[in-house]
């Protein structure tokens, strides 16, 4: 992607040439910018004289000072303990050895991954909805659309508490609703464990209309004929979703899996208020990302929390990885 | 969002490296124009009822936690918290969204929120633009570098720079203000991506002729290129409005007085209040969505294609 200087189209050295002389007010003079190959542009006398410079370092400053320096900094905070009047110390791998044997990290991280891991199954609902919904023909497909992605225009934090009232153990709809079956009253948000499938419950909810975005871009690349092969040869509409639809989608399937992992490992908003502060099982159902607000803002340790933080780059980075060389396993499969 | 830059146009590229190995090795993968094609939408026609069986009631999973929201907020406390439930409320109760404000410093935060996006969308489509343009189509000393480098920033999540750019705010003395909400976020790595990925595909020709007019860089690109760049300004403009009206934590972090936080912090902090009714705090959570929600039931089809176009690009 970084080469995509020459993929532009391009009339060519020649034409970028003929723009010498003009009597442009800059003073611009010299070969034209037409030119495709990068070793070419590499040598020659700059063109565009400061002009690009005034173009990018607004942006290029800003991430500076707001982005890359704060990750080095973080880096080094993690190794860093904290007073209470502020001043840091440096300790080594103190936090870190911390980290390890408190118990609350791996805790958290558990559940981060245990809702990590949820999030994943709404890839292969939203392929099932994606695909009805862009049958050829389908009347009020653009209604449908609506009705799955308002979720994920809309506020987290509004949603939340308004699930938080659907998960309501006393009066909560959800209950009442599955007591009709005689199932007797879920404490869904106050529970070990099961509040992370009521969190889950609300990620899928949330995710599922930019999954099904995504994923009918894809499949409107998929031509016709194919399912038209496929039907004339007796294949049912289940065949043909399982032998056609996934495997022609699986680039859209990896890039939603990517992005949940991200998306499910940097959980925080929905943890953060349907697991409130007076919550039994607060301590218990953390994710990493709450956690480290906790520790960072909260309880001011910010040398622990940075540790978090960093930890948490880690294993995004280490799971992001994992997941290209598994796809580029397969592709070559293939 | 945090979008990876490797996935970029992978779907869109699809059929023709797929098809070749596609799962049926039937000679029809070829997309031909025979007549035959006519058939191909639709299929029976029987077959779309499933579908549309399976679509509504997905659909009202869907839409329900919202009609319920607007039920709630219509109801008293105790229809709310009745058993068995109380599936429409005697009367209506409009007080409910007079009592917000009263409650809660809405206008205040609604005020505040306002200001953050409108910013956050003008400085971030200003800085991006002219970076993405710089990157797509001006040469300068090792741009491919530090463009891949700029990049990077996509894979690392937001906790890693919390704490450093708190402390920045810190000293700024912006804590509490909209600066302090919004100077960290105007500075994007993804959407200077996006825009660059925009002019990228742009021809040459319109620049040259500018120039054969004698228009400076800026010139040309401010009233040749830029616009021309409406579809992906649109599609960044609408991630940004939604990123910067949504967020929570961040802003959490920097504010603490009720009154100068998003409504984004203001909703999250009336969970576990006691003193707040559920009906209350129903309406209060269903004015803090609206504005996002009429928008994008307005324009549908704008944010659909702009949140596609730019998570495909991402």
């Amino acid at each position: 992607m970084t080469q995509a200087a020459a993929e532009r189209p391009s009339s060519g050295p020649a034409a970028g040439r003929r723009g010498r002389g003009t009597s442009g007010p800059t003073g611009r003079g010299g070969t034209g910018r037409g030119g495709t190959g990068q070793g070419r542009s590499r040598r020659a006398p700059n063109p565009d004289g400061a002009w690009p410079w005034l173009f990018v370092l607004p942006t290029l400053i800003g991430l500076a000072i707001f982005y890359f320096w704060p990750v080095i900094q973080t880096a080094y905070y993690s190794f860093t303990s904290w007073g209470v009047f502020g001043g840091a110390e440096f300790v080594g791998l103190e936090n870190w050895v911390d980290l390890l044997q408190s118990g609350e990290v791996p805790r958290a991280l558990i559940n981060t991954l245990a809702y990590t891991a949820m999030l994943l199954l709404g890839i292969p609902i939203s392929i099932y909805i994606a695909s009805l919904l862009n049958r050829p023909g389908l009347r009020f497909a653009a209604f449908y659309r609506v009705l799955y992605f308002a979720p994920f225009v809309s506020m987290p934090a509004a949603i939340a508490l308004v699930w938080g009232m659907i998960f309501n153990s006393q009066y909560g709809i959800l209950n009442q609703f599955l007591g009709i079956f005689g199932i007797p009253a879920v404490f869904w948000t106050s529970t070990e464990w099961v509040a992370l499938i009521a969190i889950g419950i609300v990620g899928i909810w949330s995710s599922l209309g930019f999954n099904i975005i995504i994923l009918g871009a894809g499949l409107r690349s998929i031509s016709p004929e194919m399912y038209e092969a496929a039907r004339i040869d007796g294949a049912s509409n289940w065949r043909q979703l399982i032998s056609i639809t996934v495997p022609l989608l699986s680039p859209s399937i990896f890039f939603l899996t990517v992005l949940s992992v991200i998306h499910g490992m940097e959980l925080f908003d929905l943890i953060f208020i349907m697991i409130g502060e007076s919550n039994p099982i607060r301590s218990d159902t953390q994710s990493m990302v709450s956690l480290f607000y906790r520790q960072a803002f909260i309880s001011n340790d910010k040398g622990t929390g940075a540790a978090i933080a960093i930890l948490l780059m880690l294993i995004i980075g280490v799971l992001t990885a994992v997941q290209f060389a598994v796809q580029r396993r397969r592709a070559r499969l293939d | 969002m945090t979008m990876s830059p490797q996935g970029s146009g992978d779907p869109m590229n699809t059929p023709t490296e797929s098809s070749t190995n596609g799962p049926t090795n039937r000679p029809t993968n070829r997309p031909t124009n025979r007549p035959t094609k006519k058939s191909a939408p639709g299929g029976p026609r029987g077959s779309n009822v499933w579908a549309h069986v399976v679509l509504s009631i997905g659909g009202f999973i869907m839409v329900f936690p919202f009609l319920w929201q607007v039920v709630m907020s219509l109801s008293s406390t105790a229809e709310v918290t009745s058993v068995p439930p109380t599936f429409w409320p005697s009367e209506l109760r409009f007080d409910n969204y007079v009592e917000v404000f009263r409650q809660v410093p809405f206008l205040e935060q609604f005020w505040v929120s306002v200001r953050v996006t409108v910013t956050t969308v003008v400085g971030q489509v200003v800085l991006c633009s002219l970076a993405g343009y710089a990157f797509a189509r001006m040469r300068f000393a090792a741009s491919a570098t530090i463009f891949a480098v700029m990049l990077s920033i996509l894979m690392i999540p937001n906790q890693a720079y919390l704490i450093p750019q708190y402390q920045i705010v810190q000293n700024l003395g912006w804590l509490d203000t909209v600066p302090g909400i919004v100077v960290p976020t105007i500075f994007s790595a993804f959407g200077t991506f996006l825009m660059r990925q925009f002019f990228v595909n742009l021809p040459d020709e319109l620049e040259e002729a500018a120039r054969l007019d004698g228009a400076n860089p800026f010139q040309i690109f401010w009233k040749v290129m830029l616009p021309l760049a409406r579809p992906s300004i649109s599609a960044l403009a609408i991630v940004t409005v939604l990123a910067a009206w949504n967020n929570l934590l961040w802003p959490l972090v920097v504010t603490s007085r009720a009154e100068h936080r998003t409504l984004s912090v203001g909703i999250a902090s009336l969970n576990g209040q006691y003193v707040i009714d559920y009906p209350v705090m129903m309406a209060a959570s269903l004015m803090a969505m609206a504005p996002i929600l009429i928008l994008f039931i307005l324009m549908q089809r704008r944010v659909i294609e702009g949140l596609a176009f730019s998570g495909l690009k991402g």
